[in-house]
């Protein structure tokens, strides 16, 4: 099994992750976590998709998915090329000698306390995927009351940009080669 | 600035400028509003009996003419007796746009009556959908479901309208250009690939075309023709591809898979080469797919990238258009020929030898009752490779494929990928409506006859004289196969009673048909004859035929391709075989 995330650039149009999320439904592709909002342009949404792939290659993920006509782009994003993060927020037991112990913890993962009360603590951690398990393991131990955590977001580092990269792809960055007039009618 | 109209003539005119000249369907409340102008349209609409006749009729006129089928209902119910025409079209490839009344805006959500959410339920089943609830919007989502659904891999597209988009007032533009940022399907091959592809052809000494419905869809079967006859290999046309290939032709081995030659099967099955043209590796072809064609690189062509790699590694991709493909491929085949071109005749031998030996065929009945290969071979012989046939799905369907020889593209139709028993006859009569001046036979089975019959109804009524020979074997003849062969001879729940009750030509008769009756193989060719010669009517013929006959060779689902079996408990003789 190897784990992949993929960066989708979907028009922004009613109904399209439900599109996304039957297809990976219908093709028994396991998401591990998905993540859905807004770009720099008000028409496209950005989803990213951890998903772990067992007999089925990625290229074949992405090639159903792009035949969704609401999505405009696909690319994967590795590791060493770019910035992947995600969000927990926790509630952790603080009770007894606890509390100096779960502080240590938190400055360590660089995390921070969000909201403190007579039994507990909340914490709040932004991190790559391993930092927050790691987090999450030290934590365990303190007794976890409560627990939150967002999908994983990626960007790619440099310049380039996904949706520059998707419209020279598919041929569209020049209007003129974008004729797709002719042959439509019946 | 031009005047407004509603929503409902916006829908009208934009099926207009989308070129609609026909549609099947049945009008209802969320859809009323439609109707009205439908009533002063130059669109010819025939009124079905269930809307999924108007579905398969649909497609069966988007077969038979290459254009877009149109089908339209009602919210929930209408919108719901679409969905087996809709997925059939799916798996089918079919150009279908689908148009269905939604409840009103407001209600939606509020499971209102006759609200369904068909947009959601057809996401699965449908090349893309919409849902409309601004009037505004309904010419631009017509004109991108017809050049959706014909591009590219063609598929059904729905565009579900709400009540009160129809109603209100809206000004009409007819969109000249479409922005579908998401949607840009690649026509042209690669060059490099085609080079590839060319070179492997070149050096394959047991190469074989495996040809998919793509080649018709793309309407290539004339290239197809110049590549197979310049490249000399075996040709094996699939369950979807029959007359894309002529069947007299001498390259030709039949169709391969579940009920495939053993020439076409074997051929796959020994091929170091599969030059495949609009195929999807199908487990009814493959067979148990870790065993297919074990020694042979994939070229693999087809216009869905998502194809490739699907089912079967393919050594040399090619993404585009079959056309095109084609035409690239001829060139570049002749250039690695004058270099090289590896010899084939030893395959030839092979694949003779097989074909020689082991011919489609069957044995009459021993109790001189009528048999069923016998009656749709006489179809096919009579009618001529003129005629259109459209078979359901069973073993009618697969006699048709093997005992009526095709000859030209868009002359066989069928229920191939979802295996939609009931589709024949209003497919036929959308066939009959897109080729009016073609005779067209439904050659379906009792069992499927009785899905869907009422469109005869509909037949008569708007003079679409389409022919239907009912292969009546008293049961559910594929399922009845089955259990013959692996479930010891129980047959639970398939004997239908269907000689006893309905009576078929009565049945016909009642519905304005003329009904005929046939049992006796010195009566198939005259009642063939004069079905034939009826051309003001549709006509049902009630062929009563032996019950027991099975469809052979046969490879048994989830068994691999090697393990063809040409009779009960028969291999084939490979020992004889030098493979």
């Amino acid at each position: 099994m190897a784990q992949h995330t993929l960066s989708v650039l979907v028009e922004n149009s009613p109904g399209v992750l439900a599109r996304v999320a039957s297809l990976f439904s219908r093709r028994g592709y396991n998401i591990d976590s998905l993540a859905v909002g807004p770009t720099e342009s008000p028409e496209i949404s950005r989803i990213t998709i951890v998903l772990n792939l067992e007999g089925h290659a990625l290229d074949q993920v992405s090639a159903q998915l792009f035949k969704l006509v609401n999505v405009i782009g696909i690319q994967e994003m590795e590791d060493k090329n770019s910035h992947q993060r995600e969000l927990l927020m926790v509630k952790v037991n603080s009770a007894g000698d606890n509390r100096s112990k779960i502080e240590a913890v938190v400055g360590k993962y660089r995390a921070s306390i969000v909201s403190q009360a007579s039994a507990s603590l909340t914490i709040e951690a932004i991190g790559s995927s391993a930092e927050i398990a790691a987090l999450l393991g030290e934590l365990t131990s303190f007794g976890i009351k409560e627990l939150v955590q967002s999908g994983l977001i990626a960007l790619e580092n440099g310049d380039a940009t996904l949706a520059e990269r998707t419209l020279q792809e598919t041929g569209l960055a020049s209007s003129s080669t974008h004729s797709q007039t002719e042959d439509y009618q019946n | 600035m031009a005047s407004e109209i509603t929503g409902a003539q916006a829908l009208v005119n934009a099926l207009e400028d989308s070129g609609v000249d026909v549609m099947f369907g049945i009008p209802g409340g969320a859809i009323l509003p439609a109707y009205d102008p439908i009533f002063d349209s130059k669109i010819r609409h025939i009124l079905v009996r269930h809307e999924q006749g108007a579905g398969h009729a649909a497609t069966g006129y988007a077969q038979v003419t290459g254009r877009v089928g149109v089908c339209i209902a009602t919210s929930g119910p209408g919108a719901t007796n679409l969905v087996t025409p809709i997925a059939d079209a799916q798996m089918d490839s079919v150009p279908l746009v689908a148009i269905t009344g939604q409840v009103p805006s407001a209600a939606i959500g509020t499971d209102a009556f006759q609200e369904a959410d068909i947009r959601g339920i057809t996401m699965p089943i449908t090349k893309h959908n919409y849902l409309i609830t601004d009037p505004a919007q309904i010419p631009r989502a017509i004109a991108e479901a017809f050049y959706i659904a014909s591009s590219g891999r063609p598929g059904p597209v729905l565009v579900d309208i709400a009540k009160d988009a129809l109603q209100k007032m809206t000004s009409y533009n007819y969109p000249k250009k479409l922005n579908l940022l998401g949607y840009n399907p690649q026509i042209e091959p690669n060059s490099e690939a085609i080079r590839d592809a060319a070179s492997l052809i070149a050096q394959s000494s047991k190469p074989i075309f495996y040809i998919g419905g793509g080649v018709i869809k793309a309407n290539a079967a004339k290239e197809l023709l110049v590549l197979a006859e310049l490249v000399g290999a075996p040709v094996v046309t699939t369950l979807m591809a029959r007359g894309a290939f002529p069947d007299s032709h001498s390259q030709h081995l039949g169709m391969p898979g579940m009920h495939g030659t053993v020439a076409a099967v074997t051929g796959l099955q020994k091929a170091d080469l599969l030059i495949t043209l609009g195929a999807r590796f199908d487990d009814r072809v493959t067979g148990k797919l870790s065993t297919f064609a074990p020694n042979a690189k994939i070229i693999h062509a087809d216009i869905d990238p998502a194809e490739i790699g699907k089912n079967r590694y393919a050594d040399v991709p090619i993404i585009g258009d079959l056309g095109p493909i084609i035409k690239a491929l001829i060139p570049a085949v002749k250039v690695e020929f004058a270099k090289n071109k590896a010899d084939i005749t030893s395959w030839w031998k092979q694949m003779n030898s097989l074909r020689q030996k082991y011919p489609l065929g069957y044995n009459e009945p021993s109790d001189g009752s009528l048999s069923p290969q016998y009656v749709i071979e006489r179809i096919g012989a009579i009618t001529g490779p003129d005629g259109i046939y459209v078979a359901g799905v069973g073993q009618h369907q697969m006699w048709a494929s093997q005992f009526v020889k095709y000859e030209k593209p868009r002359t066989w139709l069928n229920s191939g990928g979802l295996g939609t028993m009931g589709y024949a006859v209003p497919a036929a009569m959308g066939a009959k409506v897109g080729a009016p001046d073609t005779p067209v036979w439904a050659i379906d089975g009792d069992g499927c006859f009785q899905m869907t019959n009422q469109e005869l109804v509909t037949c008569a009524l708007n003079d679409i004289p389409i022919k239907v020979a009912v292969i009546n074997n008293e049961s559910l003849g594929m399922v009845r196969q089955w259990q013959t062969l692996f479930y010891k001879e129980r047959y639970s729940n398939t004997d239908l009673h269907s000689k006893r009750i309905p009576d078929f030509a009565k049945l016909a008769e009642a519905m304005g048909c003329v009904g005929l009756r046939c049992e006796s193989k010195g009566d198939v060719d005259k009642i063939i004859k004069e079905a034939n010669a009826i051309n003001d009517a549709p006509v049902v013929v009630d062929f009563g035929v032996h019950r027991d006959a099975m469809v052979w060779p046969m490879v048994a689902a989830g068994t691999s391709n090697d393990d063809i079996l040409i009779a009960k408990e028969m291999a084939p003789d490979w020992d004889s075989q030098e493979l």
